[in-house]
């Protein structure tokens, strides 16, 4: 329990910091999507890390958060915290009520599930283009504003974003330690034995999927209005397979694994430019890569791998010496 | 009780009660239908006709998880336990039926849900004091022995506090100290009053602990009565060691 809160104070201290390191102006722009990605990861690794049940419909709940945030500020001219409050709710509610029909389903069907949801999502926001101004995308969101601080800067909106991950990240880990997170990792490791034990398996799946629907919305209400244009590309099937590599990659039930997974992958391809439009190859690529050499993921796979190579540093050592 | 699974009949017309604050053992061969029974009982198969009674309340085709809070609980002959998972933090679900905090609370972490889990906590390490196995708190699951498994998957069944527990077959796998540790066991928990029901192979077992017995062969109860009535029954003995 100690370490969790020493592991969170130096989180927190090293985000709030970070900008002082930084000179500002490109970096810090990447850094503000990759809390947003974070957010993300984090609310598929609740789902899909703790309770082992797979969602490749993530971006779906992050389209709706960023259109329901953006028409309603864009079109009707909302405040954007009462839009942003708005389509967290509204997502919640799609979330648990889609849930129980979807979390009925089990593996791969469950993995098809959800990606016809995303699919099916992608097309309204195609083709409803009275409403979300269609594959053109809708303009004119408004930035968010505290009294007078009106967020309308790269270091502005870093701040916005991670005090919004910070919380998230903090509430995750609470809820992972708890007596429902201690169900969810038991519905993983044996649905069965967790419900001759009275776990109400239907409704936590649901629960907790409906948790990962309002983070997810979160980040697309905070994307819609930081970015201020949203388009349907933004919220593709590549997204929801991006997620999913971004969690991974960190490690499934790793908290700060999510927040791992999601700097890679959004530094990466700022790097290396010209991954654009193979990055699903990339993606599947590095999924393989990593299912096969190292499951637990990078927090988990780091650790071993280094204790190996140091042990076989040791012997080669001893061995030398012996010669 | 009737369960039919496709063409095959794999219990006919069984009909027996086991009696509160005592040791029930169903034995028979293989493929007598014991674990569908089992099966049948806990709400994991639905009977084909028949009805499962508790307490004179009708609870045919319950399921597990409400017949848990209703408490009854049960184990599995390949033990189910969550690998993943600390020993400790096995037995903490079994506590789940007896504590409240809901998602909200546990995210905020509100002072009513950390004396909740301190209190789950506490009551989980008596559960593995109770089973003999609380030196293993911090091992991962995947990682017991076989023998302390099952050990661990009694005492995350009795931390749901039931009021029947049913354990099918727990002596299978084990060696013969491990088999009389897990006698005692049993015995501990009748003694704190609760009603247990066993399938088990290990005679021994059986007649050892067992005030009652039912025999099922092929789907059929063969018999019933006292272990002594037992080995006395001739159509028992004709099941068990075939027609002379």
């Amino acid at each position: 329990m100690k370490r969790e809160l020493m592991k969170f104070l130096v989180f927190a201290a090293a985000v709030l910091t970070a900008p002082l390191f930084l000179k500002g102006g490109y970096i810090v722009n990447v850094l503000v999507f990759v809390g947003i990605y974070t957010i993300l990861a984090v609310a598929l690794n609740l789902l899909l890390g703790l309770a082992g049940q797979i969602s490749l419909g993530q971006a779906a709940f992050f389209g709706l958060g960023a259109y329901i945030s953006g028409v309603l500020t864009a079109t009707y001219a909302a405040n954007p915290w009462v839009a942003m409050v708005i389509a967290v709710i509204a997502v919640g509610a799609i979330a648990f009520a889609l849930g129980f029909p979807i979390l009925k389903l089990k593996g791969h069907y469950l993995a098809m599930a959800t990606l016809g949801m995303g699919i099916i999502v992608y097309i309204i926001f195609n083709e409803t283009v009275d409403i979300t101004g269609g594959p053109s995308g809708l303009s004119g969101i408004p930035n968010l504003s505290i009294g007078g601080i009106v967020f309308n800067t790269d270091m502005k909106n870093y701040y916005l974003v991670w005090s919004f991950v910070i919380v998230t990240i903090l509430l995750s880990v609470n809820l992972s330690q708890s007596r429902i997170g201690r169900a969810l990792r038991a519905i993983h490791d044996s649905e069965v034995a967790a419900r001759i034990l009275g776990v109400n398996v239907r409704l936590l799946k649901v629960q907790i999927f409906t948790v990962s629907g309002i983070f997810s919305a979160l980040a697309g209400s905070l994307y819609a209005h930081t970015v201020q244009f949203i388009s349907p590309a933004s919220f593709g099937f590549n997204v929801s397979i991006e997620l999913l590599t971004m969690v991974i990659i960190g490690g499934l039930g790793s908290i700060y694994g999510s927040f791992l997974g999601a700097a890679i992958l959004t530094l990466l391809p700022e790097l290396f430019r010209t991954f654009q439009d193979y990055d699903i190859v990339v993606y599947g690529t590095v999924l393989i890569v990593m299912t096969m050499f190292m499951p637990g993921g990078l927090v988990r796979g780091v650790p071993l791998l280094a204790r190996s190579l140091l042990v076989r540093v040791k012997a080669g050592l001893s061995s030398e010496k012996s010669v | 009780m009737t369960k039919i699974f496709g063409g095959l009949t794999a219990l006919q017309d069984v009909s027996f009660s086991i009696s509160a604050c005592d040791i029930t053992g169903i034995i028979g061969p293989n493929g007598a239908g014991k674990t569908t029974l089992f099966n049948v009982v806990t709400g994991i198969y639905d009977p084909t006709s028949g009805k499962v009674y508790y307490d004179g309340k009708d609870i045919t085709g319950f399921s597990p998880e409400k017949l848990a809070r209703l408490g009854l609980v049960r184990t599995f002959q390949g033990i189910e336990l969550f690998g993943q998972m600390t020993v400790l933090e096995n037995v903490m679900v079994g506590l789940h039926t007896r504590s409240q905090s809901g998602i909200i609370a546990s995210a905020l972490k509100l002072p009513a849900h950390l004396r909740e889990e301190r209190r789950i906590r506490e009551r989980a390490i008596s559960w593995l004091e109770f089973a003999g196995i609380a030196d293993l708190a911090g091992m991962k699951a995947a990682n017991l022995p076989f023998g302390k498994g099952r050990l661990l998957e009694i005492a995350r069944a009795m931390a749901v506090e039931p009021r029947i527990i049913l354990l099918d077959e727990p002596a299978a796998g084990l060696n013969s100290r491990e088999t009389s540790d897990l006698a005692l066991l049993i015995m501990r928990i009748k003694d704190a009053g609760i009603t247990v029901a066993l399938v088990e192979h290990d005679m021994e077992l059986v007649m050892g602990i067992c005030s009652r017995i039912v025999v099922l062969n092929l789907g059929h109860k063969l018999a019933e009565g006292t272990p002594r009535q037992i080995q006395e029954d001739e159509q028992v003995i004709t099941a068990y060691l075939g027609e002379g």
